[in-house]
């Protein structure tokens, strides 16, 4: 983790209730960080007895079996035998933090964190949330303009992290011809998962995001060819 | 002629078998000369023992025949397309007979089928990428590195 976050809050709030949304991805980070020797990933990695975990750990990694089975073992957390599950805490992550806002009655928002964004509502000029996808091969420049209401977004890339994203099935295969892969989902806890998975399977994770209801996706390959699924043109223009 | 017809039916059903016998086959397949030609007396046996497709070919040619109209040598064939590459053989001919053909080229199939990239997902539309000026909120991309965050933060400092 440890990735910039960026919050807006179209309507009033509250300071104190702003800030709890950094202390909670603060707290998130304390729990999952691979970075952090503290964390309980990483005591977990390191032996902590199962009944020691918490309750909550618990429920992510279940939710991360879940996201395996319904990716066809694509969606695999498991490190040379550690467990990462930062592929799936980071959207769902997120999403926790909008049902905050949402709970608090606010409605007009973003969350961003590590180019993985959940949406609310309207922006300031009152008109849908207008998302730029980013050039892979240039950061500086967006190639793709997305207008989303309450959707969530997740890109999983090589372009920047360099190939942090491993094929289970082939842990010696470099995922090479994909560039980036973008997915529109209901939320970003979804769209997040689902986009780790999908990149992981190489040029057909595209097709895999078509299958899924609800799905959309857009995925750059190196050689600058976009392919996209069948109803992403709903978000465009 | 009867020789000749039997002779180019032999040749037609050894091509076919060699043509069959790319799909099984890496090496460079060369024909041994079957036993019953190189040895001129009589080898009751030889006709199982031969490989497969030769024995038919060689046991329609009478031993006694005078196929002399083919004159002794080694002669190329033309090259003919078999859909996955050319095929082209020499054949020698000893005392009126088929003694060697050789293979100048096969199709290495193997090697030439088909990659299926993403035109394999042709139900599904593609566009070349292109840069857009356009003003956005945001922006969905893979993970800065936290040096890049702080040089662009930097940036984006020295414009506010």
């Amino acid at each position: 983790m440890g990735m910039p976050i960026t919050v807006e809050v179209v309507d009033n709030i509250d300071d104190t209730e702003f800030e709890a949304i950094f202390t909670y991805f603060k707290a998130v980070d304390e729990r999952y960080s691979t970075y952090k020797t503290t964390s309980e990933i990483s005591q977990i990695n390191h032996g902590l007895p199962e009944n020691q975990w918490s309750s909550e750990m618990r429920l992510v990694l279940d939710l991360c079996e879940q996201t395996k089975r319904l990716t066809n073992g694509y969606f695999d957390i498991n490190r040379n035998g550690n467990l990462d599950p930062s592929g799936l805490v980071k959207g769902w992550s997120i999403n926790n933090a909008a049902k905050k806002l949402l709970d608090l009655g606010i409605v007009n928002f973003y969350i961003e964190a590590g180019g993985d964004i959940q949406v609310h509502g309207i922006n300031a000029s009152n008109k849908s949330w207008e998302v730029g996808i980013r050039n892979p091969f240039n950061i500086d420049e967006i190639i793709k303009v997305i207008k989303l209401h309450d959707e969530g977004v997740a890109t999983s890339g090589t372009y920047i992290r360099g190939e942090h994203i491993y094929n289970p099935f082939d842990k010696n295969q470099k995922i090479s011809r994909v560039k980036s892969l973008t997915v529109i989902g209901p939320n970003v806890y979804e769209s997040d998962r689902y986009a780790t998975a999908a990149f992981a399977m190489g040029e057909t994770g595209i097709t895999f995001i078509d299958s899924i209801p609800g799905l959309e996706g857009y995925m750059v390959d190196d050689h600058k060819l976009a392919t996209f699924t069948k109803g992403f043109d709903r978000y465009t223009a | 002629m009867f020789n000749s017809k039997k002779l180019v039916a032999g040749l037609a059903v050894f091509f076919v078998f060699i043509i069959y016998s790319l799909g099984v086959r890496h090496e460079t397949p060369v024909i041994s000369k079957p036993a019953a030609l190189e040895n001129k007396s009589s080898n009751t046996t030889s006709s199982n023992n031969l490989t497969a497709g030769t024995s038919t070919t060689y046991s329609s040619t009478p031993a006694n025949s005078t196929a002399s109209q083919y004159k002794d040598g080694t002669y190329t064939g033309n090259s003919y397309d078999a859909y996955y590459g050319s095929v082209q053989v020499s054949v020698t001919i000893n005392a009126g007979k088929i003694t060697n053909v050789k293979f100048l080229q096969y199709p290495n199939s193997h090697s030439t089928s088909v990659f299926i990239n993403q035109q394999a997902m042709p139900y599904l539309q593609q566009e070349a990428i292109q840069s857009q000026k356009a003003n956005v909120q945001l922006i969905s991309g893979a993970t800065f590195t936290s040096q890049a965050f702080v040089q662009s933060l930097s940036s984006a400092l020295s414009k506010a």
